[in-house]
């Protein structure tokens, strides 16, 4: 029987570390003898920095400006092998504030797929999506027969969750038109208070769960100085052991729903629970310092 | 006749390859040079001995420049789609695209509007500032409800993207999932986004690449099948032309159950996989569904030409080659009994059009399959050039044209002035968008993509239409009275 291609899509708050969860992940799931491809679906382009320990590599939307058009563009201008074999493509796109960068994730999607970059020796496709998904073209690395299940970075802190739940806002929709789920949410930790357990409780409120709780460690920004995961860099160091403890748990994954998101009301009910926020004060709101 | 089709083509007198060069280089010289050295690899002289493609094509066109081409849209609507006439094609985006669409092409359809045909309506989801902001997928599943409640013997629909779709990412193969499973008829997606590609040559293949994922093999022919079903593959019936070949083929004795896609069916194409010879009219914009059938089916694919005697009977005996002694001995006795009506026709008018000169400027098929045509007249083409070909329909052109003549792509309003100029060409064949500019010049135009309003021109019944058409364009006496008021 041919073996089925999993397809994974990372989402989760800008600066949460997705790109490098992703990458270290990527570097335990190849350390296990995975093949793996990576597809950074964001115009700052560096979701496979770590793999390639490049400063940025070129990307598809680079490319299509040189050459002028995408029917123009060979898959081998694009696509690198990093570290383990991992296949590296990054979508690309403008400079903040001109443009449309989500067209820029479809057309290198589009242009994956009809290049044929999605062999059939792979057992994994990560895409590395930008913060939010604010518009269609970020959408797109989950719709239907592209990733099936999203996993969510996430840490204690409020807007982190505020995101991830918007994200499973996002989920539900494409869900009820297709076959995508989450996978779980990923503490990326920030050390907060009883942290673990708040993204447990989040986690259960959605319906899904916390599959990882990675430790937060220093190591991983010395890793990074050399454009490194860890996993390559001091393979032996316990946190790279978190990070292979994690791709061993997704690659062993079978917990897929459609998520139940939170009202904000039960949020904020979940961020009080927990002490992160207090109760409002109704006699203090809209008075200033001096009043 | 029959024996031109084989050697190489005879020069053509005044016609040389180094004076050709020449006319490039001096054509050239009207750009600054940036323009220049982009446009010099898409214009040569022929010289069908010399190995590879000569010609650059299914490039960016040159900034600044004025160009015929239209957009992937325009392809995937106009072309392919548009013809099908038992279905609703619903253009998906702001209303400009659908309205500027509706019937521009000659593509006739057989039925009653509203029945059994729906290609006189133009549907859109009309989009609007909040569609862009909020996303146009609601509308469009509301869409497709309200034309299944309005049009309930409508056998499909498809659904076409303009620019802002692609932009904003609407999932319409999400929408046409679902809405296909909701009102049990094929709802079909097409990714087409004008901004796609160079030219309408990619909204060919796009759509191409729909039938291929969500049409054929869905449908089977009723009837029991038989070793003579062929479908006819890219004719999309312009003036009429879909039904004269049709009537060859099926005197030679041939089952035509499809024809793609003009006055076309969505079942009959969809069933095409059970058909046991695909005959390629336009290569160009259905090669790619011609090489899926071969791959996935095991149907054989094979190219013809129905304009004027010489190809057609070339074309017939190929065909025939293809199936038994009955079906080669029809081909002999078609070729027989129309021969003298044909030979009536050169006669008739070939005296007037004898070495008169011709310029060809058309899409993608035409300025080579129409050559065979325009010499049983005695015309000569001096040149001939694609809006949107790619090389492998060069290869098929150089051999066309004599030696030395003039063979380009994608020509701007500039260059073809010039040529139209240096040769003293007695007739330009191209597009609405050249006419008047040689018209007002006083050379005859014929409007080479609607047959300007006549038509057909294949087959048998065509080519008296079009030696009619030719002559009354060249020999009209309009040219002579008409006085310059300066």
């Amino acid at each position: 029987m041919a073996k089925k291609m999993r397809q994974l899509a990372i989402y989760g708050k800008g600066g949460i570390g997705k790109s490098t969860t992703t990458q270290n992940t990527v570097a335990g799931l190849a350390s296990l003898g995975k093949k793996v491809m990576i597809i950074g679906c964001d115009p700052k382009a560096d979701s496979t920095r770590l793999m390639l320990h490049a400063k940025a590599q070129e990307t598809v939307m680079d490319k299509v400006r040189e050459l002028g058009t995408v029917e123009d563009l060979e898959l081998e201008d694009v696509l690198r092998s990093g570290y383990g074999d991992v296949k590296c493509v990054e979508s690309g796109g403008p400079e903040p504030g001109v443009g449309c960068a989500g067209r820029g994730v479809i057309t290198a999607i589009n242009f994956l797929e009809e290049e044929g970059a999605y062999t059939p020796d792979l057992d994994f496709v990560f895409y590395d999506v930008l913060g939010d998904v604010v518009c269609g073209g970020f959408a797109m690395p989950i719709r239907e027969n592209k990733a099936q299940e999203i996993y969510i970075v996430v840490s204690g802190e409020m807007m982190a969750m505020y995101a991830a739940n918007n994200i499973c806002k996002g989920i539900v929709k494409y869900a009820s038109s297709g076959s995508v789920r989450l996978g779980g949410l990923i503490c990326n930790s920030r050390n907060t208070d009883k942290e673990a357990e708040l993204i447990e409780a989040l986690a259960a409120k959605l319906g899904t769960q916390m599959i990882h709780f990675v430790p937060r460690d220093n190591q991983v920004q010395r890793a990074e100085l050399r454009r490194m995961t860890v996993i390559e860099y001091s393979p032996d160091h316990p946190q790279a052991d978190e990070y292979r403890e994690l791709a061993r748990k997704i690659s062993e994954n079978e917990m897929l729903v459609v998520p139940t998101p939170l009202t904000m009301d039960e949020l904020e009910d979940l961020l009080l629970e927990f002490g992160i926020i207090e109760e409002d004060d109704e006699e203090i709101i809209g008075k200033a310092e001096s009043a | 006749m029959e024996n031109e089709n084989t050697a190489v083509k005879a020069p053509l007198e005044g016609i040389e390859k180094q004076a050709t060069e020449e006319l490039i280089d001096k054509t050239l010289e009207l750009y600054p040079e940036k323009a220049r050295k982009k446009r010099a690899p898409h214009m040569s002289a022929n010289d069908p001995g010399v190995e590879g493609c000569t010609v650059k094509s299914n490039r960016k066109t040159v900034p600044g420049v004025m160009s015929a081409r239209g957009c992937a849209y325009a392809g995937a609507k106009g072309v392919v789609w548009g013809p099908i006439r038992d279905m609703t094609h619903i253009s998906h985006g702001p209303v400009g695209c659908g309205y500027y669409s509706w019937g521009t092409r000659r593509n006739l359809v057989e039925g009653h509007q509203g029945v059994d045909v729906f290609s006189a309506m133009q549907f859109t989801s009309d989009f609007q500032e909040k569609d862009v902001v909020y996303g146009g997928d609601k509308k469009l599943a509301k869409i497709c409800t309200e034309v299944r409640e309005l049009f309930p013997l409508a056998k499909g629909i498809s659904v076409l993207s303009e620019c802002p779709v692609g932009l904003i990412g609407d999932d319409i193969n999400a929408v046409a999932k679902k809405s296909s499973s909701d009102l049990g008829i094929p709802v079909i997606p097409c990714n087409c986004e004008g901004f796609r590609g160079v030219s309408q040559s990619l909204g060919h293949h796009i759509s191409n690449d729909s039938i291929r994922d969500y049409v054929i093999g869905t449908y089977e022919f009723k009837d029991e099948p038989t070793d003579y079903d062929i479908a006819l593959i890219g004719d999309y019936n312009i003036g009429g032309d879909a039904w004269a070949s049709k009537k060859i083929l099926e005197e030679l004795g041939l089952n035509v159950k499809a024809i793609w896609t003009g006055d076309g069916q969505i079942e009959h194409i969809a069933a095409t996989h059970q058909v046991k010879l695909n005959l390629i009219h336009c290569y160009r914009s259905m090669n790619y569904m011609a090489k899926v059938m071969e791959e996935r089916y095991g149907i054989p694919w094979m190219e013809f030409n129905f304009f004027g005697p010489t190809k057609i009977a070339a074309s017939l005996r190929a065909i025939a080659a293809r199936f038994d002694q009955k079906i080669q001995d029809n081909a002999e006795k078609i070729i027989e009994k129309y021969t003298p009506m044909m030979q009536a026709v050169i006669d008739e008018y070939r005296p007037r059009l004898e070495g008169k000169r011709a310029l060809l400027f058309v899409g993608g098929l035409r300025p080579r399959h129409t050559i065979g045509a325009y010499e049983d007249l005695g015309l000569e083409i001096v040149g001939t050039g694609y809006e949107f070909a790619h090389n492998d329909d060069y290869d098929r052109t150089y051999e066309e044209m004599a030696k030395g003549t003039l063979i380009f792509d994608d020509a701007s309003e500039i260059e073809l002035e010039t040529w139209a100029k240096e040769y003293k060409v007695d007739l330009v064949g191209s597009g609405v968008k050249e006419k008047y500019v040689f018209q007002k010049a006083g050379i005859p135009f014929r409007q080479m993509h609607s047959w300007d309003y006549s038509g057909p021109y294949h087959g048998y019944d065509g080519f008296p239409i079009f030696a009619r058409d030719i002559d009354m364009a060249i020999n009209s006496p309009t040219w002579g009275l008409v006085k310059a008021p300066f």
